[in-house]
C-alpha cells in the first residue's frame, strides 16, 4: 500500500526503503524524537519530503491532491483537535470537513461506544477530560471511515485498562471493515500484542521493520 | 441658511488649548506621551494647511490629470500605511493582495457612487471627486488593516484547529473559515457600530462640515446617508476580496500550512 523510497525530511527522518502492507495492523515504536509523527504526517501530505518518493497504491502521493490523500488517509494527532462545541458538533464536523453524508444520533451512540466514551452527543466538549476528548477525536476519525487510519499516541491520555479496551476496539474495527491501522505507540507491549508489522525508528532511521505472524 | 463664519488666526490658536490641557495632563499623570501628542498635533497642522492649499489650487483648476494623481496618492499611502501598521513580516503575496483588494474595492465603488450616485457632469470634479474618495479610502484602509491584523493573528494562534480540520480532510478554505468569518467581523465591525450611533450618539464629520458651511442639514444628511451606504460597501467588498484571496497565503500548493514562524518578526 505505502512504499517510501530514498526519503529525507530534514535531519529528523532519512528511510531507503520501506513497505507498508493494505489491510494490516503496523505499529511504529521507538524513542520520543526519533521522527515517528513525522513519518506519520508524511503520510498524511501534511508536509512533504525534501527528497525521494512516497507512492500510495503505487502512485507517487506528490501527484496526487492533497485533500483527497487526507480523505483516504486520516490521522489522529496526538494532541487531540477539539473543536468549540458539543460532542455531536465535533463528530459532525469531520463529515462537513470532508464533504460527506450527515450521520444520525443512532450512528453517533455506536461510535462513541466504539470509542468507549459514555457521554450523550449533547454534552459540551470543554467539560470531557483529556482522555475523553482523545477517544472523541478518535472516534470522529473512526465515523470518517477512511482506507486508511494513521494514530498518533491514540491512548496517551488513558489509563491502562480503558487503553487496552479502546486499542482492542479499534482493532477489530480495522479487521472487521477491512481497513489499514497505523499506529504510533509508546508502549511495546501494545505493538507486540496487536500489530502485524513493527517499525522502529531511532534518531530517524528505520533500525527494524519486523513481521509478526499473528 | 447663514453664511460660513471665518477663523481668525487667533481663533485657531485658541483651538491648541485643548493640547495644551492634554500636555499637561499627562505631565500630572506622569504619562509619557508628550512627544506623540506634540508630533501629532503638529503633523496633523501642516499635513490640513497644506492640503488645503494643494486642494484650492486643484479646485481652481479642474482636471482629470490632477484628480487620478491625488487618487494614487490616496491609495499609495493607504497601502503603504496598512503594511506598516501589521505587526510581524507579511508574505509578499499578501502584500500584493492588500494592494489589489484596497484599488479594486475603493475604485469601483468610488466610480459607482460618482456615475450612479450623485451623477456629476464631470467626473473628476475635484469638489465632489477627493472628499469622497478619502472617506472611502479612509474606512477601507481601516477595515483592511484589522482584516490583516485578525487574520495572520489567526492562522498562528489556532494553527492546531487548522492542521487538525486538515488532517481530517478540509480543503484549506473550510479549515481556515472560521478565522475568515471572524476576521471580517472586526474588519466590519467599527463601520457598523458607527452607522448605529450616527445621528443619536454623534454628527458625522462631513455631514458637521456641511452644516457649518450653510448647507441645509436635510441635504447634509442625505449626503451622509449615501456616503455611510458607499463606505459600507466599499469597506465590506475590499476586506471580503482581501480575505478571500489572501488565506491562501497561508497555504502552500500542496494545500499544507506553511511555516509560521517566520511571520511573527519583522
Amino acid at each position: 500500500m505505502f512504499v517510501i523510497k530514498n526519503m529525507r525530511y530534514k535531519d529528523i527522518l532519512e528511510i531507503d526503503y520501506l513497505s507498508i502492507e493494505k489491510n494490516k495492523i503496523t505499529c511504529i515504536v521507538g524513542e520520543s524524537g526519533s521522527g515517528k509523527t513525522t513519518l506519520l504526517r508524511l503520510l498524511n501530505k501534511m508536509i512533504s519530503c525534501e527528497s525521494g518518493e512516497i507512492f500510495y497504491n503505487g502512485e507517487n502521493i506528490d501527484t496526487v491532491d492533497s485533500v483527497e490523500i487526507r480523505r483516504q488517509i486520516t490521522m489522529l494527532p496526538q494532541v487531540p483537535t477539539v473543536f468549540p462545541g458539543t460532542i455531536r458538533e465535533n463528530l459532525l464536523i469531520g463529515l462537513k470537513f470532508a464533504e460527506k453524508p450527515m450521520v444520525d444520533d443512532e450512528k453517533l451512540h455506536e461510535i462513541l461506544a466504539t470509542v468507549n466514551l459514555e457521554k450523550y452527543p449533547d454534552t459540551e466538549s470543554d467539560d470531557l477530560s483529556g482522555g475523553e476528548k482523545q477517544r472523541l477525536a478518535l472516534g470522529r476519525v473512526i465515523l470518517l471511515d477512511p482506507e486508511v487510519f494513521l494514530l498518533d499516541e491514540p491512548s496517551s491520555a488513558l489509563d491502562d485498562e480503558t487503553e487496552k479496551i479502546v486499542i482492542e476496539k479499534i482493532v477489530s474495527y480495522t479487521k472487521a471493515t477491512d481497513k489499514t491501522l497505523i499506529m504510533v505507540t509508546h508502549s511495546k507491549s501494545i505493538a507486540r500484542e496487536y500489530s502485524e508489522k513493527i517499525i522502529e525508528i531511532s534518531k530517524g532511521r528505520i533500525v527494524s521493520p519486523k513481521e509478526v505472524f499473528v | 441658511m447663514n453664511g460660513v463664519i471665518d477663523l481668525h488666526l487667533w481663533q485657531m490658536a485658541a483651538a491648541y488649548v485643548f493640547v495644551l490641557i492634554l500636555l499637561i495632563i499627562v505631565k500630572l499623570k506622569r504619562i509619557s506621551r508628550e512627544k506623540e501628542i506634540l508630533i501629532s498635533s503638529v503633523r496633523m497642522t501642516l499635513q490640513l494647511i497644506l492640503t488645503g492649499y494643494i486642494l484650492v489650487y486643484i479646485f481652481d483648476n479642474p482636471s482629470p490629470l490632477f484628480t487620478i494623481i491625488i487618487l494614487v496618492a490616496m491609495e499609495g499611502f493607504s497601502i503603504f500605511n496598512i503594511i506598516k501598521r501589521t505587526k510581524g513580516k507579511l508574505p509578499s503575496k499578501l502584500k500584493v493582495i492588500i494592494a489589489a483588494s484596497m484599488i479594486t474595492g475603493t475604485v469601483s465603488c468610488l466610480f459607482y457612487f460618482v456615475f450612479v450616485l450623485i451623477n456629476i457632469s464631470r467626473w473628476y470634479d475635484p469638489q465632489y471627486f477627493i472628499p469622497i474618495a478619502g472617506m472611502l479610502i479612509g474606512n477601507s484602509m481601516t477595515g483592511i488593516s484589522l482584516g490583516v491584523s485578525q487574520l495572520t493573528e489567526g492562522m498562528q494562534s489556532r494553527k492546531d484547529l487548522i492542521e487538525g480540520a486538515l488532517m481530517l480532510g478540509a480543503t484549506p478554505k473550510s479549515a481556515s473559515k472560521q478565522i475568515i468569518d471572524n476576521a471580517f467581523d472586526s474588519a466590519i465591525l467599527p463601520t457598523i457600530n458607527s452607522m448605529l450611533g450616527m445621528g443619536i450618539v454623534f454628527l458625522p464629520g462631513m455631514m458637521t462640515g456641511q452644516i457649518l458651511s450653510g448647507v441645509s442639514p436635510l441635504t447634509a444628511i442625505e449626503y451622509q446617508i449615501a456616503i455611510m451606504l458607499g463606505i459600507l460597501g466599499s469597506v465590506a467588498l475590499t476586506v471580503i476580496m482581501f480575505l478571500q484571496l489572501g488565506y491562501k497565503c497561508f497555504f502552500n500548493t500542496q494545500k499544507q500550512l506553511i511555516n509560521l514562524s517566520s511571520l511573527r518578526k519583522k
